[in-house]
């Protein structure tokens, strides 16, 4: 039994390269820039949502916007709005449309689509500056997008 | 739409209190060296006068040490390589025994070159930037190997050749025989590349004054060039930034030197036509 689950499992990430379960970037339906249903079933961790907002590494969101709530990250930009309250301003469905793809919510939008995988103009290797290849995914995995938005979710004034 | 607009009012009111213009570029005059004013911002080129009202140089955006440290030659590390570009300049190499001094007598005689490059050689049937004529002299009018587009020789040599420039303002020709180069430049300015779909426009046309991470960004001009940086502490040719800049948005970058880093080039520099000829200039 456990060993067919795994073995499904691994099927799953080698054919759409998300874990089973799982709704792959192509699959995700938007509703005026809104998506209802979690990308994993698994509940988002707002903990890990917050790295993921402050880092460099991963989502580093305080590149363009001013989160004040993590006043011990430096240099945050003012590219986008302040965070500071979006989980006043928007509903988890519309969070979660605008962290996988901000461009189904405000169209044209300067920021990055976090959970696509396709259409883009000479995509690279991470910032290697040479071409993407077989590892190329999106920039944060659906249940990093469920963690930043059950973060984003906290931020109330 | 809707969506935004709610959105944006909503934080509108709380933008404009937390930050006073904290990030404008300076109200402040360069003057190289206690003589020559250098024009840091003018009214824009008129190709770009739908777009931008002013264009400016990237000084204006930099911290008021960096400032300082390029109006004054013996502040300007940028200097040095253009004191050894002299010797060189007078190095005779290649199979013709000659140096740059042999037909070129001395640097001053290249006063108002960089301003106009990259332009259109006609008989070569190319436009051309500075780099590839330096190299074009030293293959086939001294006989001498290549130097490498972005290396170490070959930007102290650009340096020393827009050093004699400065104050100058850049004045490229965009229409006639480099009309469709231009065209094509123009496109890659607007082309959002790679994963994170980021045009040069994105961040230097429209949020230049704002923060970006720690950098304050500019207008993304290149009347400044090499640029020398503090942070890797020599000169940094046009096409290297522009690579750089394009790795940053996760893409596959073009190669220094290629035919689309020479049509961005000229577009590049035509968006800072009417700006002083300031290289080699200091960036962080
Ligand atoms: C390259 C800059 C950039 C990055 C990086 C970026 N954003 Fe944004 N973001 C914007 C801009 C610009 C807007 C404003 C919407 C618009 O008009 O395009 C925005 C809007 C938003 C909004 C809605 C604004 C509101 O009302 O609160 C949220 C939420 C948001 N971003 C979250 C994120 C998160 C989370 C990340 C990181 C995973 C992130 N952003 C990364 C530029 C960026
Ligand atoms: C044998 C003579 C000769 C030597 C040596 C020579 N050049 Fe030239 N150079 C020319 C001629 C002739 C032209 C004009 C060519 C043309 O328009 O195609 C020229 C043009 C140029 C230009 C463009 C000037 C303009 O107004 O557009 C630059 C820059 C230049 N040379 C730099 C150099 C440098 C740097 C060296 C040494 C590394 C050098 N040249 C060595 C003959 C020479
Ligand atoms: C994600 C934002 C971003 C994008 C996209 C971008 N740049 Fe930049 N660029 C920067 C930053 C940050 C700097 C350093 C601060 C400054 O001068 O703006 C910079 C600096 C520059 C400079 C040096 C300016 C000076 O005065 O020293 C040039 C030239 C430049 N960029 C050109 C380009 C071109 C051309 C493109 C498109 C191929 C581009 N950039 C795309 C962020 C960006």
């Amino acid at each position: 039994m456990r060993k067919s689950i795994l073995a499904a499992m691994a099927l799953a990430l080698s054919a759409g390269g998300s874990a089973a379960g799982e709704i792959a970037p192509s699959q995700v339906k938007f509703e005026d820039g809104a998506v209802a249903t979690s990308l994993t079933g698994v509940p988002g961790d707002a903990a890990e949502g917050r790295k993921i907002v402050g880092s460099k590494k991963l989502g580093n969101c305080v590149a363009c916007h001013v989160v004040s709530e993590q006043a011990e990250v430096p240099f945050q930009g003012e590219i986008g709005p302040p965070l500071d309250g979006a989980g006043d301003r928007w509903s988890e469905a519309e969070l979660r449309g605008i962290v996988a793809n901000a461009k189904m919510m405000f169209e044209g939008s300067m920021m990055p689509s976090f959970y696509k995988t396709e259409g883009f103009i000479r995509p690279g290797k991470a910032y290697t500056g040479k071409a993407a290849d077989d590892t190329f995914g999106p920039l944060l995995t659906a249940q990093q997008i469920e963690n930043v938005v059950a973060y984003l979710g906290t931020l109330k004034e | 739409m809707i969506k935004k607009t709610r959105a944006l009012s909503a934080i509108g009111a709380l933008v404009l209190a937390a930050t006073p213009a904290l990030a404008d570029p300076v109200d402040a005059t360069l003057i190289l060296n206690e003589e020559t004013e250098m024009v840091t911002r003018t009214a824009a080129p008129d190709h770009l006068s739908d777009t931008l009202d002013e264009v400016m140089s990237g000084w204006l955006f930099r911290g008021t040490e960096t400032r300082a440290m390029q109006a004054d030659d013996f502040d300007n590390p940028g200097m040095i390589f253009v004191e050894q570009a002299m010797d060189t300049w007078d190095t005779v190499e290649g199979t013709e025994d000659k140096s740059c001094a042999s037909c070129h007598e001395s640097p001053d005689t290249m006063a108002g070159v960089r301003a106009v490059y990259p332009k259109w050689n006609e008989a070569a049937g190319e436009v051309r930037t500075l780099e590839m004529q330096i190299n074009d002299c030293r293959e086939n009018r001294m006989g001498a190997e290549k130097w490498k587009y972005t290396g170490g020789t070959m930007q102290n040599m650009v340096a020393l050749i827009s050093s004699v420039s400065r104050g100058l303002p850049v004045n490229v020709a965009i229409d006639g025989p480099v009309q469709s180069t231009w065209e094509k430049g123009k496109e890659l300015y607007y082309t959002r590349n790679g994963q994170l779909e980021l045009s040069c426009a994105n961040c230097h046309e429209d949020n230049y004054g704002n923060m970006i991470r720690a950098d304050h960004l500019s207008q993304g001009q290149i009347n400044g060039f090499p640029v020398y940086r503090l942070k890797n502490t020599k000169l940094n040719a046009v096409h290297a930034r522009f690579k750089g800049c394009i790795r940053d948005t996760r893409a596959e970058t073009y190669s220094p030197g290629s035919e689309e880093f020479i049509a961005l080039e000229l577009y590049v520099a035509s968006r800072g036509n009417g700006l002083s000829v300031e290289g080699p200039s200091i960036r962080n």
